[in-house]
């Protein structure tokens, strides 16, 4: 069980709407998921169209819980607009704030990250915001009022996986009570389970998913490997040795000569 | 009037932010506004008076990561 903000949640997998060949595909990749939690966006509406008003009854037929984004925000003032604007349309305080600051790297600007987090924290927002592996910033934005971190593994969308194993564990454990989603970078089922096994809370997916061969199996996938990375966490796991070690034990053995 | 809405220049006669909305066939629950970047709450769009030049966001849901 976990309890991000006042919610508790079973599965530790977040997944995100974008990107999937059909809308049935994204359902069934949903399904097979078995998240609780997808993101979702805003956008501008067509004069006359009703696209937006397809989607949101999709989203709502799944029953899930929703985290609007301000994805393409790029701008404290951008982001803090779009959270009011999801919550009116959503009718929800969740809010997965992203500021971007790079085009490249679609890294957060940190700075104004901060800054947003703070003004939605302050009315009220529970705030999910997309940051890196800092842990200046990480003090910041609980300063700011969040409660719930979501750093980087790698850049969005690249499929990279872990690039700073150093930096996740510092993060776990400076914050050992924070709930830590792995927001982005996440490519394999393997980069998940490596995560959750340095004891990170949660992990939030999209193009993994959406650009798989078959969406709604690689969903299934993730979610086995975010659990086994779980209990692994869990269980304890052996350090590594630089010698064998025979597992079978020595005493007793036979001599034969 | 002359108004921008969702990055389009519109000449149209009509003054409330409701109004505006109904001649260009936005309808639905699922729509956001916001008038010069201040949000608009679904609730206060027949009294919002739209002047000249005004710049109109009009969001709804879509996918997102």
């Amino acid at each position: 069980m976990l309890q991000v903000y006042d919610t508790e949640i079973t599965s530790r997998l977040l997944l995100g709407t974008a990107g999937y060949p059909s809308p049935t595909v994204l359902s069934d990749a949903v399904r097979a998921s078995e998240t609780q939690i997808i993101t979702v966006s805003l956008r501008r509406e067509t004069a006359g169209g009703k696209a937006g008003g397809a989607f949101f009854e999709l989203i709502r037929e799944l029953g899930t819980k929703i985290l609007p984004n301000t994805a393409g925000c790029h701008t404290t003032k951008e982001a803090v607009l779009t959270a009011k604007m999801a919550c009116e349309v959503f009718k929800t305080n969740w809010i997965k704030l992203e500021v971007i600051g790079n085009h490249d790297t679609l890294q957060p600007d940190v700075f104004a990250l901060v800054e947003a987090a703070r003004i939605l924290s302050n009315e009220g927002f529970e705030v999910f915001p997309y940051t890196t592996d800092d842990l200046v910033v990480a003090e910041r934005l609980l300063e700011a009022g969040c409660r719930v971190l979501m750093p980087w593994c790698a850049p969005i969308g690249s499929a990279m996986g872990p690039q700073n194993l150093s930096a996740l564990r510092s993060m776990r454990a400076h914050f050992p009570d924070v709930p830590l989603i792995v927001d982005a970078g996440i490519g394999r089922p393997s980069h998940a389970t490596t995560v959750m096994e340095l004891g990170f809370d949660a992990v939030l997916l999209n193009t993994a998913v959406a650009g798989a061969g078959n969406p709604a199996v690689m969903a299934s996938g993730f979610a086995k490997a975010i659990e086994a990375g779980r209990l692994a966490f869990e269980a304890g796991m052996l350090e590594p040795r630089d010698m064998a070690v025979p597992s079978t034990p020595v005493i007793g053995k036979a001599v034969f000569s | 009037m002359n108004l921008n809405v969702n990055g389009d220049e519109h000449e149209i006669a009509c003054s409330t932010l409701a109004e505006l909305m109904a001649a260009l066939d936005y309808e639905g629950s699922w729509l956001a506004t916001a008038v010069n970047g201040e949000l608009v709450h679904a609730a206060d769009r027949d009294g919002w008076r739209l002047r000249d030049h005004d710049r109109i966001e009009i969001l709804s849901p879509m996918k997102g990561g």
